[in-house]
């Protein structure tokens, strides 16, 4: 590889590492505008978590036929890697499969190159079946969870540019590969052997009766195509919900180890109503500041976990396929919530960029993105969270938005306040006395 | 005419009796019609078999599980300090109810408020009773019958409670199917989240309405539940299908009781 090779080689890598770097750095600092949470998980429960949940996408295999398919593309993914890291070492040192020629030619180490390489191959075809197939059942076999309305736009585009993206990667290996062993076919002085990939090897004869200019040519395409598609991909990334590739580690990682059924504690009412039962009592003095909110009507009011959360989202709408409101026609999408709280923190950012760091609008999470209809016909029946692949929470961030329409909007249905009232009058959310909670007590002995 | 004892807590702290296990009976179990019936099954229950028990009676208040999650966060502290203040006056150790929401308010929210108990649901409750031989079942009437178990939010996905209900019914000597969708997959009955206290968003269908199609699928004689408010969706939605002749929703408990001729 030549000078000018490296030297363009060297450009793209640091622009595109610069310009993802940038785009990292605010999407951290959108997760971390959230509210302080402390997940109380242990080392070894987050362990766990991660092996299962990401590593072995454990709650994947509850659709088989897609956890299979999704599969295939991520462990080709993962094992691409090595294949990646090499052709970056390449493109700084100038060299040709490196990890090959200084490292592990002449041993064993060779047949494990070729191994891993071969395995690259048919792990690379297969994906390209699957991606074919993933194509076809979003565009055409209109699965009901892929046709829904908060997929209508961007997000529909978003997840077939994630597709065509991966199909020219793959196709790229393959013009990478086989050119490579047919320019070793043609003059194995000038390209030395570099061993036998499986399919490549299979297409290698054809391409080289052709002229060696060309078929150098379809190697160079194969290695720059591909390279710069990773650039493209890895500066698309944050910009798309194929950002779970990342995030799902860290989000599997900090799962909340409190059964699914269990709210957060607002610690501020616990003291608040704790001194007015009891106002004689000392409050125990803390350092720490618990924050005087009622929930959240923004972005900034939620969990930095419910942030994270959002921005692992791959909007697969396993959750809205389940959603028990969805289900029978409401307008609660789990998966539109998580979206809409993506949508908010990168309007939020859109504007800072423009705006400067002081940046406001006129608009909250809280009624511009999510309606109260759909936060009202929730039942927390907990389906959402139980399908989520990755351990999101739609629930989380529906709990924290009604706690704001009804403490501090005080907007609450009709039928919710009368049980509010008989709650604090009663103890009962009916208007029943205390007195007469044993009246079936008679019947019982009637 | 039966004579059927329930002690209450305040009584039996006066006489310096401290029962073994405290029944949670809940707002449903105390006044829903429907619900008083499976509280006088599960009353049956325990006399029976001669179990130390009390209720709190006019001492109990709402657990807060409806309050908490429609928003109003303030009315659940009320509800929940003034629960725990008073369970921790009679220093009650364990708790049986046979509503998943208190169930589960009991159980996971009121620990860090400083309620720490041990808290079982009437079906884990039953289940531990017949491992230890202590409760016999026999089928009596539901001999052969079909039965559907319809999963509670709160016991199933909230809590990873989903063998304990079956359990109890495969002793029935019944047939138990499953529906379509059952355990982590299992439809809401459409009651939680207080909306068992307001009327539904717009849509096309009721939550309940789409359970019990899902119900009627299997063509059961029975559909069992495990908590007072799928309890009350279920026998609305069969009533919607004008079905209440040939389909009876029992909760696990008047299974029992009724099995046993209680």
């Amino acid at each position: 590889m030549g000078i000018l090779q490296q030297i363009i080689f060297a450009i793209l890598a640091i622009g595109s590492f610069y310009f993802v770097s940038k785009k990292v750095k605010e999407i951290y600092q959108n997760i971390m505008m959230g509210q302080k949470e402390t997940i109380t998980s242990d080392n070894a429960f987050r362990l766990k978590k991660t092996l299962l949940v990401a590593f072995g996408q454990q709650k994947m295999f509850k659709r088989p036929i897609a956890a299979l398919l999704h599969l295939v593309i991520y462990v080709s993914f993962v094992i691409t890697q090595i294949e990646l890291l090499e052709i970056i070492i390449d493109g700084f040192l100038g060299t040709h499969r490196i990890l090959y020629f200084s490292l592990l030619k002449g041993n064993f180490l060779g047949d494990l190159y070729t191994f891993v390489v071969s395995s690259i191959e048919i792990l690379s075809l297969l994906t390209f079946f699957v991606t074919i197939a993933f194509l076809w059942r979003r565009n055409m076999l209109k699965l009901p969870r892929f046709t829904k309305s908060e997929l209508l736009g961007w997000p529909r585009k978003d997840a077939n540019l994630i597709l065509i993206f991966e199909i020219m990667l793959i196709f790229f290996i393959f013009c990478m590969n086989t050119g490579d062993k047919a320019l070793q076919l043609i003059d194995p002085e000038k390209h030395h052997e570099t061993g036998n990939f499986v399919l490549s090897t299979l297409l290698a004869p054809s391409l080289a009766t052709l002229p060696e200019m060309f078929v150098h040519f379809i190697e160079r395409l194969g290695w720059w195509g591909h390279i710069i598609m990773v650039f493209v991909f890895l500066n698309y990334l944050p910009y798309s919900k194929h950002l779970h590739v990342v995030l799902a580690f860290p989000n599997v990682y900090f799962s909340r180890p409190e059964p699914a059924g269990h709210i957060t504690n607002m610690a501020h009412i616990q003291k608040e109503v704790a001194s007015m039962f009891n106002p004689d009592a000392v409050q125990e003095e803390t350092n720490e500041e618990t924050p005087m909110i009622f929930g959240a009507k923004d972005v900034h009011e939620l969990s930095w976990k419910s942030l994270l959360e959002a921005y692992t989202c791959t909007e697969c709408g396993r959750c809205t396929a389940m959603c028990p409101a969805n289900l029978t026609g409401k307008k609660l999408s789990p998966r539109k919530i998580m979206m809409d709280t993506r949508d908010r923190m990168e309007d939020l950012a859109k504007g800072r960029r423009e705006h400067g760091p002081d940046f406001k609008d006129n608009k909250l999470l809280l009624g511009d993105y999510i309606t109260k209809e759909e936060l009202r016909a929730c039942t927390t029946c907990n389906a959402c969270v139980e399908e989520c692949p990755v351990n999101i929470s739609p629930l989380g961030i529906i709990v924290e938005l009604r706690r704001n329409l009804i403490m501090e909007q005080s907007d609450s249905p009709n039928e919710w306040n009368n049980m509010f009232s008989n709650l604090e009058n009663n103890q009962a959310p009916w208007q029943f006395s205390p007195q007469d909670r044993l009246n079936w007590v008679s019947e019982l002995n009637g | 005419m039966s004579d059927y004892k329930v002690p209450v807590m305040a009584e039996l702290a006066a006489e310096g009796k401290a029962p073994e296990v405290l029944f949670w009976v809940g707002c449903a179990g105390s006044f829903d019609q429907r619900a008083q019936s499976v509280t006088m099954a599960f009353v049956k229950i325990l006399n029976n078999l001669n179990i130390d028990f009390a209720v709190l009676g006019p001492e109990e208040a709402c657990s807060g599980d409806p309050a908490r999650r429609a928003g109003n966060e303030f009315v659940f502290q009320m509800l929940a300090q003034q629960n725990i203040a008073t369970l921790n006056m009679y220093n009650v150790k364990k708790i049986v109810t046979a509503c998943p929401h208190c169930f589960n308010t009991l159980k996971n929210e009121y620990p860090e408020l400083g309620g720490n108990y041990e808290v079982v649901h009437h079906s884990t409750f039953l289940q531990q009773l017949i491992n230890d031989g202590k409760l016999k079942v026999e089928g009596g009437e539901f001999k052969g019958k079909k039965i559907t178990f319809h999963d509670s939010c709160y016991l199933g996905r909230a809590n990873d409670i989903y063998e304990a209900p079956r359990a109890i019914l495969e002793k029935l000597d019944a047939e138990l199917v499953e529906m379509k969708k059952c355990k982590t997959k299992g439809l809401c009955c459409g009651a939680g989240g207080a909306q068992m206290f307001k009327e539904d968003e717009p849509g096309n269908l009721r939550i309940n309405e789409e359970r019990t199609n899902q119900a009627l699928e299997v063509q059961p004689d029975f559909i069992a539940v495990a908590c007072p408010f799928c309890n009350t969706m279920m026998t609305d939605g069969v009533k919607g299908k004008d079905k209440q002749d040939s389909i009876k929703v029992f909760d696990l408990a008047e299974f029992v009781a009724k099995a046993n001729k209680y």
